[in-house]
């Protein structure tokens, strides 16, 4: 039986007397891909900021074995989660490079190892090399989501949570983006991916949850669920739905 | 008004407008990093010159009752934070750095005080016993409301600023202070003549902006610092805490507030209260850099130095209301330059 790296019990989530996220139980294996699709508003980004301790609320939260429901975000950044957030949360007016260095800010590794993670990074995206020393509020579109990744990955997480990684770029880059998520997975990494681009996340994507309205409605093999009547007429397009 | 006059005004201006400097630098930190309108700069100010003070006449510093006091309410919140979570093995670092820290200074400061031992040592030690009342202030006060609006830290702050203020009149007493110069020298500029104590405040005041920068640019904490800045979710996400910064930043405030303090000394009695009119000039030159722009502010300082000391020359009486009236036209400026206010995450 492959290890679990992450498990959401029961989690629920609250904006003052709105309930963003509703009782949502959730397991990613070691290694895996798990996507959670719904559509805007369905509180997938919500549960994301609960796992990694951004917003607060109600359940359980195990990470590699042990219980951080109550740790702040920095204990739960050692112990290996990293979150890429919608916004991409740049230090804008910093270079790409300082970017980076601060993505490895609580690893606690000599500065050589440091500097082979940087390496490693330009290496992984070639642009980000180019514009190391460009500050990180005049990069596009697409090398900022480049940039949010690679400063999450300095840490080198167990657990990489991507939310919403293809939102406003052109398809190119979002090909470019998925084929680095599925890349990753090879290295050991476990990703935790929130899209709205359903169609992109289910063909990487090893097992997936679909939320609605703060819960899950239906959860299964990404594979399966490709091809799920209600999956694929909620969000795949009516087109390809199987005919009754 | 002749030359030399002109000149003499303008050294004054420059004296005093690189303390002010150093005040602004250290408002804007403040502000940028935790977004508290740092009131309470002032009584850094009050502290680090009354300490030296007291230490130059060979008393104990007062201070050390409130380091101890408030490195132990500091310890108290860690405490049941701490036992709250569970997390035992924290307690030894909490008592050392809240209880152990304060009241070895308290001992080596009372032990040191009538010795004597020269104006480096004493200006050491007054430093030592102020500056870490920025952490435990942190903790105590602006840690719990980390995440409340600008309007709630700013009322903490006033009241931070009330509660000092009260504490330097029972620790200080009501009577003034001014400090040894730090130097008699004198220099002959062409017609100018030089003091050494201005020459002394102005590069110390230069080497330590100097300091800050390479610490901004070059140190990871220093990084950390801007990052929160400039990105509050970012930085947490990288795992720079709040409080982490929090303290950091209010340790340089300290530092910077009290080493103002003994930089003026010299230059004017203070007493308890004498800081938050020093602290103010150093805000109104922060409000014209936008409270976040650091050469902006600097400059600022500098040319509010200059300003208060010429009117101190032609208009003595109305000398604090120019200075502070010279913010009006700035703040027109910034609010038509700025569009509406945008609400902060």
């Amino acid at each position: 039986m492959t290890r679990t790296v992450l498990s959401l019990r029961d989690i629920s989530v609250s904006y003052g007397k709105a309930e963003a996220v509703r009782n949502v139980s959730l397991d990613i294996s070691a290694g895996s891909i798990v996507t959670v699709i719904g559509a805007n508003g369905a509180g997938k980004s919500t549960l994301l900021n609960a796992a990694m301790g951004v917003v607060r609320g109600e359940g359980r939260i195990q990470f590699d074995g042990a219980d951080c429901s109550d740790e702040p975000v920095e204990t739960r950044v050692m112990a290996g989660m990293s979150l890429v957030p919608e916004r991409r949360e740049l230090f804008s007016t910093m270079s790409v490079e300082d970017n980076l260095t601060l993505g490895a800010f609580r690893a606690k590794v000599t500065r050589g190892e440091k500097a082979d993670r940087l390496a490693r990074i330009y290496d992984r995206f070639k642009r980000l090399g180019e514009r190391r020393h460009q500050l990180a509020g005049t990069l596009s579109g697409g090398e900022r989501q480049m940039l949010a990744m690679g400063r999450a990955l300095m840490i080198e997480p167990k657990l990489l949570m991507l939310d919403e990684p293809s939102l406003g770029l052109a398809p190119l880059i979002v090909k470019d983006i998925f084929r680095i998520i599925v890349e990753l997975r090879s290295t050991g990494v476990s990703i935790l991916l929130v899209e709205q681009n359903a169609r992109a996340a289910l063909e990487v994507a090893d097992y997936a949850y679909v939320m609605e309205t703060g819960s899950v409605t239906l959860e299964g093999r990404a594979a399966d669920l490709i091809h799920d009547r209600r999956v694929v007429a909620s969000y795949l397009g009516l087109r390809e739905a199987v005919p009754a | 008004m002749d030359g030399t006059i002109a000149l003499m005004l303008v050294q004054d201006g420059v004296t005093t407008g690189a303390i002010y400097a150093l005040l602004a630098l250290a408002i804007v930190l403040v502000f940028t990093v935790t977004r508290i309108i740092f009131v309470p700069q002032g009584e850094f100010i009050s502290f680090g010159a009354l300490t030296l003070s007291q230490l130059q006449q060979g008393t104990a510093p007062s201070i050390v009752w409130l380091l101890v006091g408030f490195g132990g309410l500091a310890a108290i919140f860690e405490l049941v934070e701490a036992l709250r979570h569970r997390r035992f093995s924290a307690v030894p670092r909490i008592l050392g750095w809240n209880v152990g820290l304060p009241v070895l200074l308290a001992f080596l400061a009372i032990w040191l005080a009538p010795l004597k031992l020269g104006l480096g040592v004493e200006i050491v030690l007054s430093l030592a016993l102020v500056a870490p009342l920025g952490p435990y202030l942190y903790r105590i006060v602006f840690q719990p409301l980390a995440e409340s609006s600008v309007l709630v830290l700013l009322i903490a702050a006033m009241a931070v600023h009330v509660a000092l203020t009260g504490f330097g009149l029972l620790f200080f007493g009501a009577e003034g202070s001014r400090t040894e110069a730090f130097s008699d020298a004198m220099f002959n500029v062409g017609p100018a003549m030089i003091t050494g104590q201005s020459i002394a405040v102005v590069a110390v005041s230069f080497v330590l902006m100097l300091g800050l920068y390479l610490i901004f640019e070059r140190t990871m904490i220093g990084k950390a610092l801007r990052a929160t800045a400039v990105n509050r979710l970012g930085a947490r996400l990288v795992g720079i805490s709040t409080s982490l910064s929090g303290r950091t930043v209010f340790l340089i405030a300290a530092l910077l507030g009290g080493l103002s303090g003994i930089l003026i000394g010299p230059l004017t009695t203070v007493y308890y209260d004498t800081g938050f009119l020093i602290g103010l000039k150093g805000f109104v030159a922060a409000i014209i850099g936008g409270l976040i722009s650091y050469p902006i502010a600097a400059v600022a300082a500098i040319l509010i130095g200059i300003l208060e000391s010429i009117s101190s020359f032609w208009a003595s009486a109305f000398k604090e209301v120019i200075v502070f009236t010279a913010i009006i036209p700035f703040l027109i400026w910034r609010s038509l330059r700025a569009g509406p206010a945008e609400d902060e995450e």
